[in-house]
């Protein structure tokens, strides 16, 4: 019971971890029906400008609270990261639209390589720490020795991500903004036809996720306290899977998909082999193609034009 | 400012739209002059919904002109063309098959940032009150025939100086079609709306229509007024017989 509870606790920071990425890659794939696989790269790069910048105001600022800090650090590298994908998709991405399926898609692993391969050169390619940046536990109960706890950490990476899907899922839903983008996503030339910049709602997409991305990468450094130029594959596959398990498209499909394979890893490490926790992942990758190719919450493809 | 208000509202001159290496357009002349109402008929393929998505940039005029207010359009990209306030109820209808009704008429309204949303959707109510029982259901849902209300609907929620309807009458029964036909008529007589309407429909559209066009294989063969073209024998036999209401 106590190692169920640790685990649940474990397991739901590390799914909003993987469901703020997967947002990026879901809204992407729904616009233009393409899998970023620089995404996870994205989310790499934002968490060194989170690392670098809260550095900076900690050391050269001299800010006292590293709360504060990683908030403007926060802030700072989701602003970066959105110019960075929005700079990607007009010199990557945008040029290729309309040619053939595969050719954005060998694009964006492209991206991903030079992404990568640039943080190792610029940035060296060890282990990046930071300073502790929040401790402190509360002890929720205990019993035979077993603690079951929860860190500041985790509830401020639950709270952050659960006010930011709240505010983003706004934006969807219910903005002008959000409007285009699911007129964008179902009917591209109609929405045209009415005005809308398709180009434009394209380009927001690409920076709404990737602040997104940011998000997630300052919370994996505060989390983990190290970050490292590779960081972006594990994450970023991980996260598509997560958008996959949810039914690719579908926004709150990343949100639970990035909690169950936050939950599925972190279960798998505490009950059987932490060795086996990505084979664990994957494996439901691959099981979810076979038998549920549209996801838990992705729509049927059965309707009526 | 006094040129753009002589000239027609909408003048098409020379336009030729090709898919890929096949010709659609050969060479389109086309007046649509304010608070008329045209029509334009022809056989299935002949380039009449080829001829309404050029005119709003998608696919873009390969050869001649397209001027509206005075101003070429010939290369303007299609969401700019649509803020000139061009709008058109296409073919297929493009309902946004997982917004609700509403979110399909607020995507109408989007250009003026939903300013004068109620007092339009309102508006749009009275001529379908259909519309209005459906209000929350998803566009992708509806019956073809609401589907068809709620792209005119929509259409109209621009607030458009040129209005143009790719077939409204599909697929509607009767009745509705004679509710729809009358509307039309009635924004063109009491808010002197300009229309360009593509009909399969030729004796209802004739009736309405101020003036027409007949488009052959991607060229405009006849033109005259309505009353002209429906007393064509060669209409008659064409588009009128057998087909008559
Ligand atoms: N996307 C496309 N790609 C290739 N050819 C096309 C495309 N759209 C239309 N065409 C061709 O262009 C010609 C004109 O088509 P268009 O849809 O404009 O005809 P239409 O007059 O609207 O016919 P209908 O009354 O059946 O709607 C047809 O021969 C059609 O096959
Ligand atoms: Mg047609």
């Amino acid at each position: 019971m106590e190692i169920f509870l640790q685990q649940l606790i474990n397991g739901v920071t590390l799914g909003s971890i993987y469901g703020l990425i997967a947002i990026g890659y879901t809204m992407v794939f729904g616009i233009i029906g393409m899998v970023n696989f620089s995404h996870g790269d994205v989310f790499m790069v934002s968490a060194f400008f989170a690392l670098i910048f809260f550095l900076l105001f900690m050391t050269i600022l001299g800010i006292g609270t590293p709360i504060i800090a990683l908030l403007l650090a926060m802030i700072l590298a989701m602003v970066l990261t959105g110019l960075l994908s929005w700079t990607i998709e007009r010199v990557a991405y945008r040029p290729l639209r309309g040619s053939f399926r595969l050719a954005p898609l060998i694009s964006a692993i492209g991206m991903s390589i030079v992404l990568s391969n640039f943080i190792q050169v610029a940035q060296g390619p060890r282990n990046k720490p930071v300073p502790p940046m929040v401790n402190g536990t509360i002890d929720l109960m205990e019993r035979d020795g077993f603690a079951v706890t929860v860190s500041y950490k985790q509830i401020i990476i639950v709270l952050v991500t659960a006010v930011l899907l709240a505010a983003f899922w706004y934006v969807v839903q219910k903005t002008p903004l959000g409007r285009a983008q699911r007129a964008c996503e179902q009917d591209r030339k109609m929405a045209a036809l009415l005005g809308v910049n398709v180009d434009r709602t394209i380009s927001l997409t690409f920076v709404m996720g990737a602040s997104l991305a940011a998000v997630a990468g300052s919370m994996y450094l505060m989390y983990y306290g190290v970050v490292h130029f590779a960081d972006g594959f594990v994450p970023g596959v991980k996260a598509f899977t997560a958008a996959v398990l949810g039914g690719i498209g579908s926004l709150p499909g990343a949100v639970l998909g990035g909690l169950l394979i936050g939950l599925i890893e972190t279960f798998w490490s505490g009950y059987f082999s932490i060795d086996y926790k990505d084979v664990a992942a994957f494996s439901i990758l691959a099981i979810v193609l076979i038998f549920m190719p549209q996801g838990i919450l992705g729509r049927p493809e059965v309707e009526k034009v | 400012m006094s040129a753009t208000m002589e000239g027609p509202l909408l003048q098409v001159r020379g336009v030729k739209t090709y898919y890929g290496k096949i010709i659609a357009l050969k060479g389109v002349d086309v007046d649509v002059k304010r608070g008329e109402i045209v029509t334009l008929i022809g056989a299935n393929g002949a380039g009449k919904s080829t001829l309404m998505m050029t005119i709003c940039g998608s696919p873009q005029a390969r050869e001649g002109s397209i001027t509206f207010e005075g101003r070429d359009i010939t290369r303007m990209p299609t969401h700019e063309i649509a803020r000139l306030r061009i709008a058109q109820s296409p073919e297929g209808r493009r309902i946004f098959p997982r917004m609700t009704v509403l979110e399909n008429l607020q995507m109408g309204a989007a250009l003026d940032k939903l300013a004068y949303f109620d007092q339009d959707v309102e508006r749009v109510f009275t001529l379908f009150p259909r519309l209005k029982e459906r209000i929350g259901q998803r566009g992708g849902t509806l019956s073809g025939g609401e589907q068809q209300m709620l792209a005119i609907a929509r259409a109209l929620m621009t607030r458009p100086k040129l209005l143009m309807l790719d077939e409204p009458s599909l697929g509607l029964a009767p009745l509705i079609v004679k509710q729809i036909f009358e509307a039309i008529d009635e924004l063109n007589r009491t808010e002197g709306l300009t229309v360009f309407l593509v009909e399969q429909n030729a004796y209802h559209a004739l009736r309405l229509a101020h003036r027409g066009y007949v488009m052959v294989n991607g060229l405009i063969t006849m033109s005259g007024t309505g009353r002209e073209l429906l007393e064509k024998p060669e209409i008659r036999a064409a588009y009128l017989e057998g087909g008559r209401h």
